[in-house]
């Protein structure tokens, strides 16, 4: 992360080194994301349980990137223009996504301090399920970012779909649990 | 590989030039790839000589004009403010002739409206036009203009950069250059410009109807719908953090000259 800042900071990286790091730190966040996401399937296929506890840096390092990635693009895209920031994160559907999936992988990353971990106790697996619904979030957001080249979005999509079905009973009972009995 | 031209130098400008190296290395030339940075790799062994470009449709002279015929014209540098429908822009030295030079050759007919462009299709040497994927847009690329605008003495064909040969990423061996309208309607490595008499088709309108339109012109009051178009990022030189985010003016700044060309015509209609 810091060698791409680096290398901006001295325009060796593309010719726009706004839009390379814009593009490297959004690609890393959503590949890392994505990365954790396939750990628990592999673990499972594979028999390696020990893989388990690279899924919280993996998760932790995503979120890292996505912050970076907003950062760039307010500070150096948008030149701390706040009022543009602020029309383009509520006017603009695609960067409202991305906006509202940032938040949830904060509060991720936050919640993946040991003592709120403690605290949270049963709440916290269902809250981070919703790792799901931000990687979703984020594919959108690439999708809907692209003016016409819908490939490589579409490819991180098809992986994504492929980890929902993996894990749909799961998700499912969780979504039931997480509902108000009614009756 | 790029040689030198002879051209009437512009006066100076107060503008800050992109830097030749940002020029040649920031593109947006689907046929070379997706990426900005990947049309100078992919498209450093392009042939731009021979080349043949057709001039044609409803002239009275058809002509073509062979590579050096391309450079038989009064060649003039002109400095323009490119602005990119991405919301970021640059200042850019271009070398070459009004395109009504060229038009007044052949000869338009009175019945001719529009003026349509067609870049060159050859998917041995462009590898966007290999993949049926292809980017999402159809190929060739196709871009056109109404006959005044075409006439219009800022339109310009440029055939240099930078003193030098156009670098095959910036369209060589010859290209559109109409400072007013999005950076797409400038198409490059041209083959084909034909006098028509019908509204033309254009490739990002056909790819995304409701996002380009045919006039294209730069206009902070019609944003893009997934983006504002009120500001834009200077592209000058240096790296990170020395860009300057500037307003965005009606017709890229161009108003005083080419605004009468759109007197009476609902702009936020016709984008």
């Amino acid at each position: 992360m810091a060698s791409a800042y680096w290398s901006a900071l001295n325009d060796t990286i593309g010719g726009d080194p706004v839009e390379s790091l814009i593009h490297f730190y959004g690609l890393s966040a959503l590949r890392l994301l994505l990365l954790s996401l396939v750990l628990t399937p592999l673990v499972r296929f594979s028999r390696q349980p020990a893989l388990m506890r690279l899924r919280r840096p993996l998760g932790l390092w995503a979120a890292a990137f996505a912050t970076a990635h907003l950062a760039v693009y307010v500070v150096y895209d948008l030149q701390m223009n706040w009022a543009l920031v602020l029309s383009e994160v509520i006017e603009r559907p695609y960067i409202t996504v991305g906006f509202v999936a940032w938040l949830v992988l904060s509060v991720l990353a936050v919640t993946s301090l040991p003592r709120l971990v403690r605290a949270l106790g049963k709440r916290w697996k269902p809250l981070h399920n919703t790792v799901y619904l931000a990687a979703a979030l984020v594919c959108l957001h690439f999708l809907w970012s692209v003016k016409a080249d819908i490939v490589e979005p579409g490819l991180y999509i098809l992986i994504l779909a492929v980890l929902l079905f993996l894990r749909k009973e799961k998700l499912f009972r969780y979504f039931r649990s997480s509902k108000p009995h009614n009756g | 590989l790029q040689r030198e031209l002879e051209f009437a130098k512009a006066t100076s400008t107060q503008q800050t030039l992109t830097s030749e190296a940002k020029v040649t290395s920031y593109n947006n030339f689907y046929e070379f790839g997706l990426g900005k940075n990947d049309p100078r790799e992919n498209a450093a062994g392009f042939r731009v000589d021979p080349w043949q470009l057709q001039l044609d449709g409803l002239v009275d002279q058809p002509q073509t004009l062979g590579y050096e015929d391309l450079f038989g014209f009064d060649l003039e540098e002109r400095i323009y403010r490119l602005r990119c429908v991405e919301a970021w822009s640059m200042v850019i030295p271009w070398v070459g002739f009004p395109l009504a030079d060229i038009l007044k050759r052949a000869g338009v007919n009175s019945s001719a409206k529009y003026i349509a462009f067609e870049t060159l299709f050859d998917p041995k040497q462009m590898p966007g036009q290999r993949s049926r994927l292809g980017g999402g847009i159809r190929y060739p690329y196709v871009e056109g203009l109404r006959m005044d605008e075409a006439m219009h003495p800022l339109t310009f064909i440029a055939v240099g950069v930078y003193g030098k040969t156009l670098a095959p990423q910036n369209g060589a061996p010859v290209r559109l250059v109409v400072p007013w309208k999005y950076g797409f309607k400038s198409i490059k490595s041209i083959t084909r410009i034909q006098a028509v008499d019908k509204q033309p088709p254009t490739t990002w309108n056909l790819a995304a109807a409701n996002e380009y339109g045919f006039y294209a012109n730069v206009n902070p009051e019609v944003d893009h719908p997934r983006w504002s178009q009120a500001t834009e990022r200077r592209i000058t030189r240096g790296g990170l953090g020395s860009d300057e985010r500037i307003a965005t003016l009606p017709f890229n700044g161009y108003g005083e000259q080419v605004a009468g060309l759109y007197q009476g015509m609902d702009l936020q209609r016709f984008y």
